[in-house]
């Protein structure tokens, strides 16, 4: 009986003292949102001891980093990290390839070749088609025309 | 109105039909539309929207690039009008006329110089580089 008393009184005074000693919840916020100050972004939450980390991070580096930065903070007794990684945004479309004059030059004379009625001119990467062409024929000729990577086609073409 | 919106049906068809590596960019207001399309009758049928948006191809707002992927050993088809096609020793009509594929003949394709010019064998054994645009894979 004795033993079991002064077992209790230890258990009582120890957990007295622990919960004493434990920083306030509070308390711990305010530690980790010191050290969290240069990660503005990433807000923290403490309750009972368990710090939950919610925000945007820019990658998950940042992420882990965040978390690895809180978990020493006294009184931490663990972390939960509910930051998410902000997805990179996509790469910008690569710029449209228009072929140099000299090269359109020598592939539109290709293109129109057969087409006698057809004239056309390549100024800047612009092709310009005057003359007369059948209306059977006007798609197969742009369709030709389309793939030499010109800047535009302006077409003042009569059609037949 | 942004060209984008303008060819909306047109960009639609590309992205429903299959159209692979399909780029849609806009630059200094001309649409440039490129991709690999599966088959000829694609190709054809985004040839026919565009030409429904915008009648005889007259607005000068679109750039459409859009070929039929073909590889090595597709056979393809002789589509001129009616006359034979010239098969040339080099890719440009400056270069001398090896040999012809007639109307409708199938040709094998041996490699893609450039979207215009294949280097095609006929079944006969000649070989020489074609106008693609006369050419159809099959």
């Amino acid at each position: 009986m004795k033993i079991s008393k002064l077992f209790l009184a230890v258990f009582i005074t120890t957990s007295t003292l622990l919960f004493s000693c434990a920083p306030k919840d509070s308390d711990i916020q305010s530690k980790i949102q010191e050290k969290l100050k240069s990660m503005p972004e990433i807000s923290v939450t403490v309750k009972d001891g368990v710090a939950t980390l919610s925000g945007e991070c820019k990658d998950e580096a940042a992420k882990d980093e965040a978390a690895e930065s809180i978990k020493d903070v006294k009184g931490v007794k663990s972390v939960v990290n509910d930051c998410t990684v902000t997805p990179p945004p996509p790469p910008p479309p690569a710029p449209v390839v228009i072929n140099a004059d000299s090269t359109l030059i020598k592939s539109v004379a290709d293109a129109t070749k057969d087409f006698p009625g057809v004239k056309a001119d390549v100024k800047d990467g612009i092709v310009t088609l005057t003359g007369d062409i059948k209306r059977d024929n006007l798609k197969t000729l742009m369709m030709s025309l389309n793939t030499l990577k010109p800047k535009k086609i302006e077409n003042k073409l009569t059609i037949k | 109105m942004s060209l984008q919106d303008k060819y909306k049906q047109l960009i639609d068809a590309a992205n429903t039909d299959g159209v692979s590596n399909l780029q849609v960019r806009e630059q200094d207001n001309v649409l440039y539309i490129d991709g690999d399309a599966p088959d000829g009758a694609t190709k054809d049928k985004l040839w026919d929207i565009y030409g429904q948006i915008d009648p005889d191809y007259r607005a000068g707002d679109v750039v459409m690039n859009v070929n039929v992927a073909a590889s090595a050993g597709t056979k393809a088809k002789v589509v001129t009008d009616s006359t034979n096609l010239n098969i040339r020793k080099g890719p440009g009509t400056d270069q001398p006329i090896v040999g012809k594929a007639a109307h409708n003949e199938i040709v094998t394709l041996q490699s893609k110089t450039n979207d215009q010019w294949w280097l095609i064998k006929t079944d006969a054994g000649a070989e020489g580089y074609c106008y693609a645009q006369y050419l159809s894979p099959q």
